[in-house]
């Protein structure tokens, strides 16, 4: 990951200090001595989240343990008019819990307790901290699982799940956060405690749990998430498949789609990903393949078997140039290796790497990969590509050394690039990641003032004072004025010493 | 986004003299729901004017149309490339449009093992109370840019905003389906089809009819990969004693079960009220004074259709159970002699849990309409 850079430069020290003790002192009494955090070294670890060039030293942070203390910590802060940062595992790739200078960062970390589990409904109730792979691990010894996996899944909480309407390479076939909750328990910024959706098919009144998806903690504070669970398939096997060529690889997913089948996975790697994973985890994938397809089928063994020979007939017929079958769970987990080792393949091949998250028609797969290799040309900086091609989300990993503050800002404009062709192909900027800090600017190229306005108006109707987390994922009419003003400049910066979130 | 079309041109002049007039609007499209929802007599704004099909990928699995298409129309296109509306949105006549039924935001019986009206949608373009032409979400499943505007309209009733196009996501026909019919006692199908839900079986729909207090028909539909349905059939059927149904009269049973053209619908008295309640997987069976003894269970309980008596006691007994087993009610459709009058919804503030959201969800509309332009109450 990328670091350094970024450095707000200290507005007014003196005021800072002041409001720190004003909001400290006001803390204190609600909270045990291990649960407020304001000193620098204590506080350093929460300046960033899994996006470390974006970074920021809050003011304190608050560890609550029960919804009662983060109800009245929100009303503290309201009261005072100061910022809250939600955060959760602060796994987030795209800066949704930086710190704002003169805000509080809520770790909802320590509310980690699953508070029930029912088989015969097939749901549970936990806590927004507890990890999204804690969920499955409690209940599978019910044959049960919670679908939505994310690639951190092993760290990021359903808190944060629920506040990015998180994915996965499941989420083809067994949908989104969204289609996975059925409740969620939160406060307000006033410290009321609302509930969103119930155990019920639907609730009265507008669908405001849909709203709360994906709202990137800016709308409430998440206390309680009612999960769905699912029966866990009996068997999953996977075909990996070549491909010499990248629009080939491209037309077999649309061929699959189109065939009727839904796989239960159905990922992508170019060569280069294939090239750099291979010599981490050796899982004998094909290095002379422009293309690398993962197709996942998983049911019962008489479903898997039907779904696996319908797949091999229709990649056969889109060219696939090999085609193999996991012949048992060990093999499918080594095909899978190299997929779900990308990011730290990336790593090893340059200092940095800046993973993109942009979501295309999946038509267009082929046409988005050419014009990045167009942009590695352009900005001198190599990429490597992996995908969840089943929904055209894109992971384009764009290598970059950090230590180089030029070499960073031709990886931003790269990814910019990147994003910019994603919405003109008809795509969308952040498919799973979230806008957060990171891609801000980006939302004024994909959406016009009326709609960015009526974000503003979204949020207004749960926080009027525009005081949690205000400064990430809805651009203001100011900065996309000035981002417009910057872009016209030719990808210069007019004054790079200025933070330009 | 604004694009230059005369039709909606003809929209926005019609909202923003309503806007000037202080006089709401009533969205129609077929009218072949304008039985549901609390009634008004404000002047209509007739969507089928803006009618078709303006994206259709298979390839995709996105369907993008204008509010007013027929419903018919866009399910034929879909049909003609093996794919559906998998949540199975009911008609309730022949002049359905895609706008009517987004709006009224109601489910099939699909709906258990796919999910609701708004797990399908992606994207929406409207026009706000202030006429402005705005869209939001997208053609692509993934879509974490800006709130999810377009999420909220399903079931909105049009109190939000004019909803001109959508981009609704659409699946595979199953590759085979089989429907097993027994019969069994309401507590017992409730128990096993709960108990069948937590395993890795195809099950599409269920539905129970039957007399409250004895037993009753237990409908089963299975859909999915041939050998998954083949090899639950008998695995099931020895469970329950259930036999399998011919195809073609599963498939009108389905269907009349979605549009209310059963008969346990279809004989509502003039006094009554056919009850929607909406409740958690663990509801036992329940008993309602005054109510018809036939009960129809969807959703694997989750959905219950009920006829009793139309005044407004009854209602608040029903509310009140509902509310008690963690669900809400719905005066779903009400005899002729029932007063029309009567608020159809069990309201925010008669939940405990919803109180504080009473506030937030009247800013929300204010956001989008500002002068009440959309404001026919016909959802609370």
């Amino acid at each position: 990951m990328a670091h350094m850079n970024m450095v707000t430069p200290p507005p007014d020290l003196v005021a800072i200090s002041a409001l720190q003790s004003k909001l400290v002192s006001a803390l204190r009494p609600i909270l045990p001595e291990y649960a407020l955090l304001w000193e620098p070294e204590d506080t350093i670890p929460y300046e960033c989240d899994g996006l470390a060039a974006y970074k920021r030293m809050p003011l304190a942070v608050a560890l609550p343990e029960t919804e009662e203390q983060v109800a009245q910590i929100l009303k503290i802060c309201f009261a005072m008019q100061i910022p809250v940062v939600p955060r959760g595992s602060g796994t987030g790739l795209s800066g949704g819990a930086m710190p704002i200078s003169q805000g509080l960062v809520l770790s909802l970390a320590k509310l980690k307790k699953i508070l029930s589990i029912d088989p015969f409904t097939r749901t549970a109730v936990v806590q927004p901290g507890v990890r999204n792979l804690a969920i499955s691990e409690a209940v599978a010894h019910l044959g049960l699982y919670y679908a939505p996996d994310p690639s951190s899944q092993i760290a990021c909480s359903i808190g944060g799940n629920v506040n990015e309407n998180s994915g996965g390479v499941h989420c083809l076939k067994y949908g989104l956060t969204l289609h996975n909750v059925l409740r969620v328990r939160g406060v307000l910024m006033n410290g009321e405690i609302v509930e969103f959706g119930s155990l019920a098919p639907d609730s009265p009144g507008l669908d405001l749990l849909a709203i709360m998806m994906g709202s990137e903690g800016m709308l409430a504070v998440v206390t309680e998430v009612t999960v769905k669970l699912v029966a866990k398939p009996k068997l999953a096997r996977v075909i990996m498949a070549s491909f010499d060529d990248i629009e080939k690889g491209g037309n077999a997913v649309a061929a699959i789609i189109a065939a009727g089948i839904i796989p239960a996975g159905l990922e992508m790697m170019d060569k280069a990903t294939t090239r750099a994973v291979e010599e981490f985890v050796h899982a004998g994938y094909d290095l002379d393949a422009a293309a690398i397809l993962l197709c996942e089928s998983d049911g019962t063994p008489e479903e898997v078997a039907e779904e696996i020979e319908r797949m091999t007939k229709v990649l056969e017929q889109a060219g696939a140039s090999g085609i193999q079958i996991s012949k048992d769970e060990s093999e499918r987990l080594k095909f899978w290796s190299g997929r779900k080792n990308a990011f730290p393949a990336a790593g090893r091949l340059a200092p940095d790497y800046y993973c993109m998250d942009g979501t295309i028609p999946r038509r267009h797969i082929a046409t988005l990969l050419k014009r990045i290799a167009g942009m590695e040309e352009k900005y001198g900086l190599g990429c490597l590509n992996v995908f969840h091609a089943g929904d055209g989300n894109m992971h384009p990993l764009i290598l970059f050394n950090g230590a180089d503050q030029e070499e960073w800002h031709r990886a931003e404009e790269f990814g910019t690039e990147i994003l910019e062709a994603c919405v003109e192909l008809g795509g969308t900027i952040t498919g799973e990641h979230g806008v957060g800090i990171e891609k801000i600017n980006s939302m004024c190229v994909q959406f016009g003032e009326g709609e960015r306005e009526t974000f503003w108006g979204v949020k207004s109707a749960f926080d009027p004072e525009k005081l949690l987390n205000p400064d990430k994922a809805i651009p203001t009419l100011t900065r996309c004025a000035e981002y417009g003003r910057m872009r016209i400049s030719g990808g210069k910066l007019p004054h790079p010493e200025l933070e330009r979130f | 986004m604004a694009a230059l079309n005369p039709k909606i041109d003809v929209f926005r002049e019609q909202i923003l003299e309503a806007a000037k007039n202080q006089t709401p609007l009533s969205i129609e499209g077929g009218g072949t729901k304008s039985w549901y929802g609390n009634p008004n007599t404000y002047s209509k704004l007739d969507t089928r004017n803006y009618s078709g099909i303006l994206e259709y990928q298979p390839e995709e699995l996105v369907i993008t149309a204008c509010a007013g298409t027929p419903l018919q129309e866009i399910e034929a296109a879909l049909s003609e490339k093996n794919q559906v509306l998998a949540f199975e949105p009911p008609h309730f006549g022949e002049q359905a449009t895609f706008g009517g039924a987004i709006a009224a935001g109601l489910a099939g019986p699909g709906r258990i093992s796919v999910g609701n009206f708004r797990d399908f949608v992606l994207g929406a373009r409207i026009l706000d109370g202030n006429g402005q032409d705005l869209s939001f979400g997208g053609k692509v499943m993934k879509n974490v840019a800006g709130y999810d505007v377009s999420r909220l309209l399903p079931g909105s009733m049009g109190t939000l905003s004019l909803l001109l196009e959508a981009s609704v996501k659409v699946l595979p026909k199953p590759a085979a389906t089989a429907t097993l019919r027994c019969q069994i006692s309401q507590a017992n199908a409730l128990r096993v089809l709960n108990e069948w839900a937590g395993q890795p079986l195809p099950i599409s729909a269920s539905c129970w009819i039957g007399n409250a207090n004895s037993d009753g028909q237990l409908m089963i539909r299975l859909a999915g990969a041939a050998a998954a349905v083949k090899a639950a059939i008998p695995l099931m059927s020895s469970l329950v004693m259930a036999s399998e149904v011919d195809s073609d009269i599963a498939t009108i049973f389905w269907s009349e079960l979605r549009e209310h053209q059963l008969q346990s619908f279809t004989n509502l008295s003039a006094d009554q009220t056919l009850y929607r309640l909406a409740l958690p997987a663990a509801c036992g069976p329940l008993s309602i004074p005054g109510a018809s003894n036939e009960v129809v269970l969807e959703w694997h309980g989750q959905q219950r259709w009920i006829k009793a008596p139309g005044d407004e006691n009854t209602f608040a007994a029903i509310k009140q159970l509902a509310t008690n087993h963690g669900g809400h009610a719905t005066r779903f459709r009400q005899g002729a002699s029932v007063d029309p009058s009567y608020q159809r919804f069990t309201l925010l503030n008669e939940q405990a849990h919803s109180n504080a959201l009473v506030a937030v969800q009247e800013r929300l509309r204010s956001v989008f309409d500002p002068a009440g332009v959309f404001a026919t109450k016909r959802l609370p």
